[in-house]
């Protein structure tokens, strides 16, 4: 139990250097180790396959896109637009009801009952693959769908031209 | 686990740690050799007979040298970058099976750090966080060279993994497995049921993805652009000097002895050698001349690394890319579709 606090409290204390950092890249690396606390939380769990790919897919595909492109566009603080109160004002009210909305979703959710996992071993590669291609496969192809439409609209955005591409 | 164990485990990860550092170590005057074999020159030969002791001057050198951190770099990354490198380089040796089991006296001693059962993916995340010790570096310079040297390594790495990725799900159908002490294990031997059992033999195209896209992630020549002199000075370590840059060069080096091990152990067979249980040698004879027969397999990995830098030139970037995205992927897929066919009607 001692772990976990120390992991999330490491979590917490990146994750908040992520919104402070002057540096975008600075805040993209503090985002790395962010993820980098989650991969353990999730091990701590004992879900295996899921740690792993969050290393995989987050760490080390997402999060070096999110650098690729911040090294690429080269944001500095004398380049960086200057927000204006207005939108200022109305990222805080934004903010303060989102955490609200949060604090109050936590009281109504017993704390004091901690969630007990039907079988411990679920997150095991072979659980896990079982129960995905069995139980859940209709939720598991239409989600593939959703992405696959992502990907299309994402290449329709990137040819600029539909005609000449 | 008793303190036997963690003992034992220890002395296993200082021999890893020190033989990796040892081979990346004479792998650069192999490759010095190799390179002046193919050029018809003499190569290294001052220090020491035949050159032997040249590393350990390259390695004085380099820490002797003067340390430069440019006045406008961002100091702690610039250091954090080649840390970063190397630190992802050693990693990877963790869950390689390096032999079967010793036994000595009541002690069982398993050759490999830890048998976890992700083992293939955990490869899989070492391999795509070391581009992060690239990226780091190159932007941290604050150079305009070193940041598109970085730039290239992000985009080369982000898509060669794709198809590494692919190849490797191909062999994954065929194995039935992730863990790599079980995938080295299921080919025992060198011949079973009128097939070989090795898994080059029945994922061959699957290889050849899995080892062009091994020279994409390890930025070895024709795939060096994130270094490409010609065109970007030195790449992402055009600023660095002294053991830093050395930093960068070793992790290179160390980065092919882990993807030579890789490759031998998900596809040639790992510790395996022919027929390793008819010659009547007791285990721990056979055990040790399995670890013989793998290191002898990652050499001529890395011998054919060195082969194919020192013959083929450098790709143009676009043609890297169209490789990696028109080629390899389409090629990847269609290896799961027949291996799934395969697996469906045939086995």
């Amino acid at each position: 139990m001692s772990t976990f606090y120390f992991i999330a409290f490491l979590s917490i204390f990146f994750s908040i250097l992520v919104i402070t950092a002057k540096n975008p890249v600075h805040s993209i690396l503090y985002l790395i180790l962010t993820f980098f606390t989650f991969t353990i939380h999730y091990i701590l769990m004992n879900a295996q396959f899921l740690a792993i790919v969050n290393f995989i897919v987050y760490m080390g595909a997402i999060l070096v896109l999110f650098l690729y492109t911040l090294m690429l566009i080269n944001l500095n603080k004398e380049s960086e637009p200057r927000k204006s109160n207005l939108v200022n004002i109305a990222g805080f009210i934004g903010g303060t009801c989102f955490l609200i909305t949060i604090v109050a979703a936590l009281k109504a959710f017993k704390v004091s009952q901690p969630v007990i996992l039907h079988d411990p071993n679920l997150g095991l590669v072979k659980n896990l693959g079982k129960i995905l291609f069995n139980e859940y496969l209709l939720p598991f192809e239409v989600s593939s769908i959703l992405l696959l439409s992502a990907m299309v609209g994402a290449v329709l955005l990137a040819t600029k031209d539909p005609k000449t591409a | 686990m008793g303190l036997a164990d963690i003992i034992i485990k220890l002395i296993l990860v200082v021999i890893i740690f020190a033989i990796s550092l040892v081979i990346a170590m004479y792998s650069t005057y192999a490759e010095r050799k190799i390179a002046a074999f193919f050029q018809q020159r003499i190569g290294p030969n001052r220090a020491g007979p035949w050159g032997i002791l040249q590393p350990l001057a390259d390695g004085g050198k380099m820490f002797l040298k003067e340390e430069i951190i440019p006045a406008n770099a961002s100091k702690f990354l610039f250091i954090a970058g080649p840390s970063l490198a190397i630190l992802t380089a050693c990693i990877g040796t963790a869950v390689i099976p390096w032999g079967q089991s010793l036994t000595i006296g009541k002690y069982v001693i398993p050759l490999q750090v830890a048998d976890i059962n992700v083992g293939i993916l955990y490869i899989f995340g070492v391999v795509s966080l070391g581009v992060y010790g690239v990226m780091i570096g190159g932007w941290a310079s604050n150079n305009k060279y070193s940041l598109l040297g970085a730039i290239r390594a992000a985009s080369q790495n982000i898509s060669y993994e794709i198809s590494m990725g692919l190849s490797i799900i191909a062999l994954l159908m065929v194995t039935g497995t992730l863990s790599l002490k079980e995938i080295a294990e299921q080919q025992h031997g060198f011949w079973s049921h009128g097939w070989f059992t090795w898994n080059v033999f029945r994922q061959p195209l699957g290889f050849l993805l899995f080892i062009v896209c091994a020279f994409a992630e390890t930025n070895r020549t024709p795939f060096d652009l994130p270094e490409c002199e010609t065109e970007l000075v030195g790449g992402y370590h055009t600023e660095y000097s002294s053991m830093k840059l050395g930093f960068y060069l070793f992790a290179e080096y160390i980065n092919m002895f882990v993807s030579g091990a890789v490759m031998a152990t998900l596809y040639f067979g790992g510790y395996n050698f022919p027929f390793m249980h008819h010659l009547g040698l007791s285990d721990n004879l056979v055990a040790i001349l399995g670890v013989i027969a793998l290191f002898a397999k990652i050499f001529a990995f890395i011998f054919f690394f060195m082969w194919v830098r020192w013959t083929i030139p450098r790709f143009r970037y676009d043609q890297l890319m169209d490789l990696g995205w028109k080629v390899l992927i389409p090629l990847a897929i269609a290896n799961i579709i027949i291996t799934g066919l395969w697996i469906t009607f045939v086995k």
